[in-house]
């Protein structure tokens, strides 16, 4: 079973990534892309595992996340990690929609920016490559103190210090 | 001036020992070089044409004399014994080994200093006026403002990734010193008609392939919303400007493509989903910032008898007069000058300094000036709160170590960026240029008589020499592998600011210091009084100009 990062743990995942072309829906717990879970709407209704969802890093998610909100696993895909869009998207799923669920960064962001990442709200990471995965969960701990308020953290620094 | 407490420390360590562990990576081939690449960036690593380079920041221009010697330390250890001072009020070494930066990086955080942001698309260093705190027209001190901005923009989560670099200063002064129409945002500190402290804030201003001078969105932010006003700002960028086309990423092209009535009203429909949270600035945390920059002790001096002594010496020599005249400004505190150090002597590349300049600078504010200096955007040093009583003393000294050639504010006192003989983006040589100039009008008597004139030479058309807003600009362009140098005139960069117009076709390297003494001669020729170059120029228009440059060459 491939491995993510999930709340600093190194852990198995259960989830499987919809194929881009498929036609219907296979068993278990099912990420599938937002165009897809427009296609498929009327299966998901009978479908026995759990469903979530992957956006763009650049979701106009003022438009669609208000149903989105009550699934278990919201993916972000980054399309290369230099694309900063889904640490905005992140914060405001999180902050201004108030998600509690599963919030994941797949696609190509890298390993260095696990620490801002988890700032903005990301709490799984889903690797391309999975094989130093223990290793990059120490980037998780690259600073144990910041300035800015952020998912993680409800006071900036001035009113702590 | 600002100091660390134990969690800006905390900070800028920890941030040490983590680009430590990349670099670490990198070198073991764990880190891919496009990985590292931005990795490297925010931490001001750049790999140039002939070595890597790293630009050190020097947050709104600030440095103590401690850390003066720390730069010093590390040109002689870890670089060929210089330094260069950036428009931007930073520092860069041209020579650092890659395997030494963590290293370099440790010895910076002991003196509380950092490289983090100064390159890659994220924020940069907030810059500001160099006579901040002690300008005659100042309405406030910027460099509270500048210091609060430095902490939110510092390893900001949302904002590390970023379309394209993004650069903020304030003005806190009725005249703009820190050029901050041509700014990603520009914060103008202002008073509303209750006297309450406040900002007007531009945005989408910049130079550039692009240059474009930046629009109003917002008469009167109150000071307690500045941060959470900036991560709106940050947020609509950050989302829809443009991540195809780097030639079309600055929040400038946004503003424009939106115009700014449009991108005002984004901003304000972000804004009002985060104002007033617990990023609005306490009165307490107010107080903590400014109390670093409060006013030196300073003496209570009888300003008759100070001016009457100091006429005295510049009546003795004229050479102390000339430098009095040119290179120190009056403050607010009457009894005090600001002095401006030359880093121009013809012949050194604009903005160079040595380890042992450094440690004179250092000593020379530890002296007469309570220890602190500041960078300036023309590539100076200015050591402020000098008494009278001490500048001759202070000249002197400046002088044995060539940090006193007096033509600040002249045709000589140029902005000149690194250009092709060090940087891999230039199109040509800037620095030899710029030498040819201060060659050519080595007569002070003729620099004086021309009078205030700003000549900025930037290498290629991004602009770090900002051409675009000198008096007289020249650009290096490359015309098939051959250096030419386009002229443009006109450009100002205070609070009219206006770009400049391309004079015609470029000159080459050995026209381009007789097409600046035909402009000249053309002012000379023209000036009414004592009109400036650029008042003259916006007077006559670029015609006349034009006609005597390409007369000769037709």
């Amino acid at each position: 079973m491939p491995q993510i990062l999930k709340d600093t743990q190194v852990v198995s995942d259960n989830w499987i990534l919809l194929d881009e072309n498929a036609e219907s829906i296979p068993a278990g717990n099912i990420l599938l892309s937002y165009q897809q879970w427009q296609n498929f709407a009327d299966h998901l209704s009978n479908h026995s595992g759990r469903i979530g969802i992957w956006l763009e890093g650049h979701a106009e998610i003022e438009q669609i996340i208000e149903p989105l909100l009550n699934l278990p696993l919201i993916a972000i895909n980054f399309p290369k990690f230099a694309d900063g869009r889904g640490f905005s998207t992140a914060r405001l799923i999180k902050e201004r929609y108030n998600y509690s669920g599963e919030l994941r960064a797949i696609g190509g962001f890298i390993r260095d920016q696990l620490y801002l990442l988890n700032r903005c709200g990301f709490n799984a990471f889903q690797f391309s490559d999975e094989n130093e995965l223990s290793d990059a969960a120490e980037s998780l701990k690259d600073f144990s103190e910041n300035y800015q308020v952020s998912v993680d953290q409800e006071n900036p620094l001035f009113r702590r210090r | 001036m600002y100091r660390y407490d134990n969690y800006d420390q905390k900070i800028v360590d920890e941030r040490v020992a983590q680009f430590r562990d990349q670099t670490e990576r990198y070198l073991a081939g764990k880190i891919a070089e496009e990985e590292f690449l931005p990795l490297r960036l925010q931490n001001g690593l750049y790999v140039q044409r002939l070595a890597p380079m790293l630009r050190i920041a020097v947050p709104y221009g600030m440095l103590s004399s401690n850390q003066v010697r720390k730069l010093a330390h590390i040109a002689r250890v870890y670089d060929k014994g210089y330094v260069h001072f950036t428009t931007r009020q930073n520092v860069q070494l041209n020579w650092p080994a890659l395997e030494d930066v963590p290293d370099i990086l440790a010895e910076l955080a002991s003196v509380e200093m950092h490289a983090i942001q100064t390159s890659g698309n994220c924020i940069r260093n907030t810059t500001t006026d160099q006579f901040a705190g002690v300008a005659v027209d100042e309405i406030e001190d910027p460099r509270p403002w500048c210091e609060i901005i430095r902490q939110w923009s510092t390893l900001h989560p949302e904002f590390a990734f970023l379309p394209r670099k993004f650069k903020i200063a304030v003005c806190g002064s009725e005249e703009d010193r820190a050029a901050f129409l041509l700014h990603d945002i520009g914060l103008q500190l202002v008073k509303n008609e209750q006297g309450e402290l406040g900002f007007e804030v531009f945005v989408g201003g910049g130079l550039g392939r692009t240059p474009i001078i930046g629009s109003s969105i917002r008469k009167f932010l109150p000071k307690q919303h500045l941060l959470s006003y900036l991560d709106a700002i940050l947020r609509v960028y950050n989302r829809y400007g443009n991540r195809d086309n780097k030639y079309k990423a600055r929040i400038k092209i946004l503003v424009k493509a939106w115009t700014p009535e449009v991108f005002a009203k984004r901003v304000e429909e972000e804004w009002a989903n985060i104002k007033d949270g617990p990023s609005t600035l306490t009165d307490a945390e107010l107080a903590r910032v400014t109390g670093f920059f409060s006013a030196p002790d300073y003496q209570d001096i009888d300003s008759t008898i100070a001016d009457q002594s100091l006429a005295a010496k510049a009546a003795e020599s004229n050479a102390f007069n000339r430098w009095l005249e040119r290179n120190t400004e009056l403050q607010k505190q009457s009894g005090y000058r600001s002095v401006t150090l030359s880093l121009k002597p013809a012949g050194v590349a604009p903005g160079d300094v040595t380890d042992t300049q450094l440690e004179t600078i250092a000593d020379l504010a530890d002296q007469y000036a309570f220890g602190e200096l500041r960078a300036t955007h023309n590539q100076n040093v200015v050591l402020t709160d000098v008494l009278y009583s001490d500048l001759f003393e202070l000249w002197q000294t400046a002088k044995q170590s060539g940090l006193a050639t007096p033509t600040i504010g002249t045709i000589n006192d140029m902005i000149c960026c690194p250009g092709g003989d060090y940087c891999s983006l230039a199109n040509a040589k800037s620095i030899p240029v710029a030498e040819d100039i201060q060659r050519k009008f080595s007569d002070l008597d003729y620099v004086y008589d021309l009078g205030d004139l700003e000549l900025n030479i930037s290498g290629c058309m991004n602009a770090c020499g900002h051409h675009h807003i000198g008096h007289i600009g020249i650009l290096g362009v490359d015309k098939k592998g051959k250096e030419w140098y386009q002229i443009q005139l006109g450009g100002s960069a205070n609070k009219s600011a206006s770009l400049g117009k391309v004079l015609g076709p470029s000159l080459s390297r050995e026209e381009i210091t007789d097409g600046i003494e035909k402009l000249l001669d053309v002012y000379v020729e023209n000036r009414i009084a004592d009109e400036s170059f650029l008042n003259t120029y916006q007077r006559i228009g670029i015609d006349k100009f034009k006609e005597r440059v390409y007369a000769s060459n037709s």
